[in-house]
């Protein structure tokens, strides 16, 4: 019991060790970038794909309830409400997570397990800030992105499958999803929670990365770790978002 | 600077990011609806609200002009006051009627205006007078079924003389 509080306890040390060491500097900006390439530019094929699919099953699930009730029209509300509260920002979240939170747990395992964080700090340099940093914000960054196409296609597949393969009326799909969605309060929410979902997946999967054992047990360890508590944690603040949102 | 393959495909990543999170703003949200430009609010009292809510909108002749801001308890005459915005294009005139009508047969209220034919303008801060409160479902059903059954007395037993007043 006391050895998970002081696990807790590190945690929280490392989010504030983290927050002290970003610089606005070139070097990590350059950093940052290449992060930003590494978990986001290259995770967009798995979350467009990913969307598209979760659009088209949306809607064909929508459909076969509202059409017992002869709500068709309604598909646009459904789906996208759904897509903008809740499966977008959490599925891309964890769609990320698997990809990018355990490559990058994998990379900083790695680094531990052949010395070269314990280089870095011989030279000076501060680890945290040369390592953990720019992956940090580059996460923070991707995910609301990766949200925003996660939504967009999603949406696109739902009009799809809804007016090309079910036979709902363009206009009502497109009218009924407009009349539904609020700027501030539906798709605000969207942005508001891939961010805090991105920066707690980041968080987890740096941290877990940078503290393993320097074994190579160690490093599956900190792999398996990230995805499992990255995806813990989105589910978690995505209830504790939501209930502050309502 | 990184290899400039990196610094493209960040650059096209959040490109891509920014263009769809626009596209839906703009697409699939009803931002269209928000009352841009100037307002001005009046208010009107109802005795029953009904479950008219705050951002309902405003409906003359079933075109939205406006949008209620809010609807509060008046303590004194326990009335439902709620303040209307409406935009500053639209000139109504004193004897506006303002009532609450439902869209559809389950749908969410709305604020219906019957402008009437006073030659003066309704200004910020005026109150509109005529109002009518909202339909509630159980006493249209309540309703119905005392006419029904005061129906089936008089087919029974035609009614009793009236008593002759005294006098005349």
């Amino acid at each position: 019991m006391l050895e998970k509080l002081a696990a807790l306890g590190r945690f929280g040390l490392f989010l504030f060790q983290m927050l002290g060491a970003i610089r606005f500097s070139a070097p990590q900006f350059r950093d940052t970038v290449r992060q930003i390439y590494v978990i986001g530019a290259r995770s967009v094929p798995i979350i467009a794909v990913g969307g598209a699919f979760v659009g088209l099953v949306m809607t064909l699930q929508g459909y076969r309830t509202l059409s017992t009730f002869g709500a068709g029209n309604a598909l646009g509300t459904v789906l996208s409400l759904s897509v903008f509260r809740e499966l977008g920002p959490v599925l891309t979240a964890i769609l990320f997570c698997g990809r990018a939170g355990s490559a990058m747990a994998a990379e900083l395992g790695l680094m531990r397990a052949t010395d070269q964080i314990m280089a870095l700090s011989m030279m000076a340099i501060d680890p945290i800030g040369k390592v953990a940093v720019p992956r940090f914000i580059a996460g923070v960054i991707s995910v609301p992105l990766l949200a925003a196409i996660f939504c967009a296609f999603a949406i696109l597949a739902g009009w799809f499958e809804a007016s090309i393969v079910l036979g709902v009326d363009s206009g009502y799909f497109w009218a009924s999803l407009q009349n539904s969605v609020d700027l501030s309060q539906d798709y605000g929410q969207t942005f508001t929670k891939a961010a805090v979902f991105g920066a707690a997946c980041s968080l987890i999967a740096t941290h877990v990365g940078y503290h393993a054992e320097p074994t190579i047990e160690g490093t599956s360890v900190a792999t398996t770790q990230a995805v499992v508590y990255g995806s813990l944690a989105t589910l978690f603040l995505d209830f504790l978002l939501s209930a502050v949102f309502y | 600077m990184a290899s400039p393959k990196t610094e493209w495909s960040v650059g096209a990543f959040i490109l891509a990011g920014l263009a769809c999170a626009l596209a839906l703003a703009f697409a699939s949200t009803n931002s269209g609806d928000r009352l841009g430009g100037d307002s001005y609010r009046v208010t009107a009292r109802f005795t029953n609200a009904g479950d008219l809510k705050a951002r309902a909108p405003v409906k003359i002749a079933g075109v939205k002009v406006g949008e209620i801001e809010s609807i509060e308890l008046d303590p004194v005459t326990f009335d439902a006051k709620a303040t209307l915005r409406l935009s500053k294009g639209v000139e109504l005139p004193r004897d506006t009627g303002a009532s609450i009508f439902t869209s559809g047969l389950l749908g969410e209220r709305y604020v219906g205006l019957d402008p009437g034919g006073d030659p003066d303008a309704l200004r910020d801060g005026d109150e509109i007078m005529l109002t009518q409160p909202a339909v509630v479902l159980e006493q249209l059903i309540g309703k119905f079924l005392f006419n029904a059954g005061s129906e089936k007395k008089s087919d029974a037993a035609p009614p009793e003389p009236a008593a002759p007043d005294a006098g005349y």
